[in-house]
């Protein structure tokens, strides 16, 4: 659809734009990505025939953009700029209407039927049909951004150019017109190429990104290859880090701010702890980084609290998350701050021990209660019943955790619940064999991100072999005394 | 669409009732009812007139008619003229005359005048055709001075560049002035602007160029309009900006170059009268500049009566009536524009 090749160009005689050659194919919404003054907008206004260039070639369906007149290229290219003059109070409808000019061809061509459904259907798509006799000085930024968007759509063109088209929306509007920028190249075959500022909206929407570095490109990949950590960090001299996007196969990048907390180093330790008859819950003085599946609050996240909450073997599990929100926010526990699990183990049962490493240390607290322990290895001879959770293991690590660190605490301290199972000799009641934990179990790593760097957390490693330690004592010390309690009734 | 047919009936309404009273007011009354069967008459030769004084027909057809129409020709090219430059630039502070274009316009009459220049075969339009020259050389000056300072060539560098090329020629027409002799009379009184006495030789001169300039200007209303969102916008949308608005700029020139020949300079109408009409009408030029030409007409008329009837038997020049009515108008739009624009940045 459109070709450049060997651009190069800017307003004197030293280039902005440097050499820089790409195609966008019908149907693409194309990106185009770059710090501050890489030449992005300049790009843009030689590709819309603003800006003279001084070697290359632009070409759109393989004929050169300089042997087609202004009207012509209207017809073909829409161009929607970050800034639009508005001097005198014209209408929306007015402004709009505007749009159709290059196709109204001689003097005295009158507005046709033709035109005016255009224009009414464009202002119908951006939303802005309601208010189309009113003054566009009247409006809002993002009100009358819709309303250039709507005069650029009656141009009907097949390439729509923009330059950072969400710059003055809010979010809602944000996503509402790229939504529909997206829709439109895959409906109408719209080629859209775009300018963005933001990494992730480009990375959420385009097909293609070009990244512009010093009027060069830099990269010119889908979203994938292009927002990459190294990459994007020696583009824009900034500290980012990447994360996927939760439910699309896209990129996000987020800013890393380069303030050091002034804050003392906080050591996660029995000090925090409280206990009560009801739950043993333990407040951090920072919110720590979690991956836990607790009731509330599980997944990844930041979480300041965490609740052990005793419930009765009878409690009814039917709705037990709203029940749990009710319970802490009654107990004067914030919810979005706290994690929260359960267990019908009697509290006072509990097992806990700080463990020192170099430089580092981990807390661990376990309930256990075994009473319907099973062997995941024949699990498919149990049906499914939601019980309170009778293994609970929180796993404070005094220390920075890389994401990798987390999912192998995970694994470590499995393993070694596991390995408790064994030397206890818990049984599946089910089967008669060993069990590797109980139906219910929960687990927590929360780290405080602060001190020392702790890249892995595999079962050799120091901060393996601390989880494995204390998971191991923890868990030992619990189920025995929770088998005391009950030979003792 | 029902509210321009509207605005059209009440400027053409307004238009005919100043022309009645521009040509019935004067140290001779002259009634209505005689002025239109005079005129009738004019145009109509079977009607009889036999009952009017001839007095009265000849002040009419010789004298007041003449004079209303050249106001009214007069105060409709600044008019027009204003809209388009204000289109063009965006901004309704600009206007032929702070723009310095009728200053250029004024120069090229003032030595035409002190030279007695006369091209041959062109004879009585040598004045307007140097006056239109000059206007169209002081717009280039104007608009290549202000690029030169700023590229992006904002609307107020250019409006700033108009008022130095203003004085500089306002005052380099004081100093033909007094190096003048005897013509120095003839050339003050032209200078302060006047309509008085022209006869119907004045309305042949302006004529033409008025009707050429306002054609022009009127074929490219839909350009404006683009135009008044940013030159960047109009050529996003296919206007091709960088002829359309020499077209323009040519075009209201000729518009003002011949009105400032046959009235000398009188300012205010080009800035005023598109304003009142945007703001009374909305700034669509396919309507904006045809209603403009009837408005600044009819205005026109009555600053001229006024300025004939104010302290008669003395005639003011009509300059001074415009830029009394128009000094504090400007003054307005301006205070207006600010609070506009701090509103504005305030959303």
């Amino acid at each position: 659809m459109l070709k450049v090749e060997q651009l190069s160009g800017g307003y004197s005689n030293e280039p902005i734009v440097k050499d820089v050659s790409f195609q966008v194919q019908k149907g693409e919404l194309f990106g185009i990505l770059g710090p501050n003054g890489s030449g992005k907008t300049t790009l843009l206004k030689m590709i819309s025939g603003i800006l003279p260039f001084q070697s290359g070639k632009i070409s759109i369906k393989g004929q050169s953009i300089k042997s087609f007149s202004m009207k012509e290229l209207a017809k073909m290219m829409a161009v929607l700029s970050q800034h639009s003059s508005q001097a005198f109070s014209y209408t929306v409808k007015e402004t709009v209407s505007l749009g159709r000019y290059a196709h109204q061809t001689g003097w005295f061509r009158s507005w046709s039927e033709e035109d005016e459904r255009i224009v009414q259907e464009s202002m119908e798509q951006t939303g802005i049909r309601a208010f189309q006799n009113k003054s566009i000085q009247e409006l809002s930024g993002g009100e009358r951004q819709r309303v250039f968007l709507a005069q650029a759509l009656v141009q009907e063109p097949e390439i729509l150019l923009l330059d950072e088209p969400t710059n003055h929306l809010d979010l809602s509007y944000q996503k509402e017109l790229l939504d529909l920028l997206k829709r439109w190249t895959r409906e109408k075959g719209l080629t859209v190429i775009s300018i963005f500022h933001d990494l992730n909206l480009a990375s959420l929407y385009c097909d293609r990104l070009l990244l512009l570095e010093n009027g060069s490109v830099h990269t010119n990949a889908t979203p994938n290859e292009v927002v990459k950590v190294e990459k994007i960090k020696e583009v824009y001299h900034t500290d980012v880090e990447k994360h996927p996007h939760p439910s699309i196969p896209v990129p996000q990048m987020v800013l890393l701010p380069s303030f050091k907390n002034e804050e003392n180093i906080v050591e996660i330790g029995p000090e925090f702890m409280h206990f009560s008859k009801e739950h043993i819950s333990l407040h951090a003085p920072v919110p720590l980084r979690t991956m836990s599946s607790g009731v509330i609050g599980s997944g990844v996240g930041w979480h300041q609290t965490f609740v052990n909450r005793h419930v009765d073997k009878t409690y009814d599990c039917s709705d037990h998350r709203s029940e749990m929100l009710h319970y802490l926010k009654e107990h004067g526990f914030e919810p979005s701050q706290t994690i929260g699990m359960m267990t019908a183990v009697w509290l006072e049962d509990v097992s806990y021990k700080l463990i020192k490493g170099d430089d580092f240390s981990i807390f661990v607290i376990v309930t256990a209660g075994v009473s319907n322990a099973v062997d995941a290895s024949k699990s498919d001879q149990h049906s499914f019943e939601m019980i309170p959770g009778t293994i609970n293991t929180w796993v404070f690590v005094n220390g920075q955790l890389t994401e990798e660190a987390f999912i192998q605490s995970i694994m470590t301290a499995t393993e070694a619940k596991v390995k408790v199972m064994d030397s206890e000799k818990v049984l599946d009641r089910v089967t008669g064999t060993t069990a590797t934990g109980t139906s219910t179990d929960s687990i927590l790593i929360a780290a405080t991100q602060m001190g020392k760097k702790l890249e892995f957390a595999g079962t050799i490693t120091p901060l393996g072999k601390l989880i494995s330690q204390g998971v191991f004592e923890c868990t030992t010390e619990a189920v025995q005394k929770s088998r005391q309690r009950l030979k003792a009734k | 669409m029902k509210s321009k047919a509207f605005a059209y009936v009440f400027a053409t309404v307004f238009l005919i009732v100043a022309m009645l009273l521009g040509i019935s007011i004067g140290s001779v009354h002259v009634p209505i009812v005689n002025i239109i069967q005079i005129i009738g008459a004019e145009i109509f030769r079977f009607i009889s007139i036999d009952h009017i004084d001839p007095m009265q027909t000849n002040i009419v057809m010789s004298i007041r008619l003449p004079r209303v129409l050249l106001a009214a020709l007069v105060g409709a090219a600044l008019a027009i003229a204003g809209a388009a430059f204000q289109g063009l630039l965006r901004n309704p502070l600009a206007d032929p005359y702070t723009l310095g274009v009728s200053s250029g316009a004024s120069v090229g009459a003032v030595m035409t005048l002190f030279f007695q220049f006369s091209i041959p075969f062109v004879g009585a339009f040598t004045l307007p055709l140097l006056s239109i020259l000059s206007a169209f050389l002081t717009i280039f000056l104007v608009l290549g001075f202000a690029r030169k300072i700023d590229k992006g060539m904002k609307v107020e560098t250019i409006i700033l560049t108009g008022i130095i090329f203003s004085s500089f020629l306002g005052a380099f027409i004081s100093l033909v002035i007094a190096l003048t002799g005897e013509e120095l009379r003839q050339i003050i009184g032209w200078l302060l602007g006047s309509v008085s006495m022209r006869g119907w030789t004045y309305i042949k001169i302006i004529l033409p160029f008025f009707l050429i300039g306002s054609i022009i200007i009127m074929a490219n209303s839909k350009e404006l309009n683009a135009m008044s969102f940013g030159e960047e916008r109009a050529q996003h949308l296919g206007v091709n900006v960088q002829r359309r608005k020499m077209v323009i700029l040519i075009a209201g020139s000729i518009l003002t170059g011949a009105a400032v020949a046959v009235s000398g300079t009188i300012g205010f109408v080009g800035l005023v009268i598109p304003h009142l009409t945007r703001i009374l009408w909305g700034p669509d030029h396919r309507h904006l500049l045809p209603l403009s030409i009837l408005t600044g007409s009819g205005f026109l008329i009555l600053a001229d009566l006024v300025s004939r009837t104010i302290i008669s038997p003395i005639e003011l020049p009509i300059g001074v009536i415009t830029a009394l009515i128009g000094a504090p108008a400007f003054g307005l739009i301006l205070m207006k524009r600010r609070s506009v624009e701090r509103s504005g940045s305030d959303a």
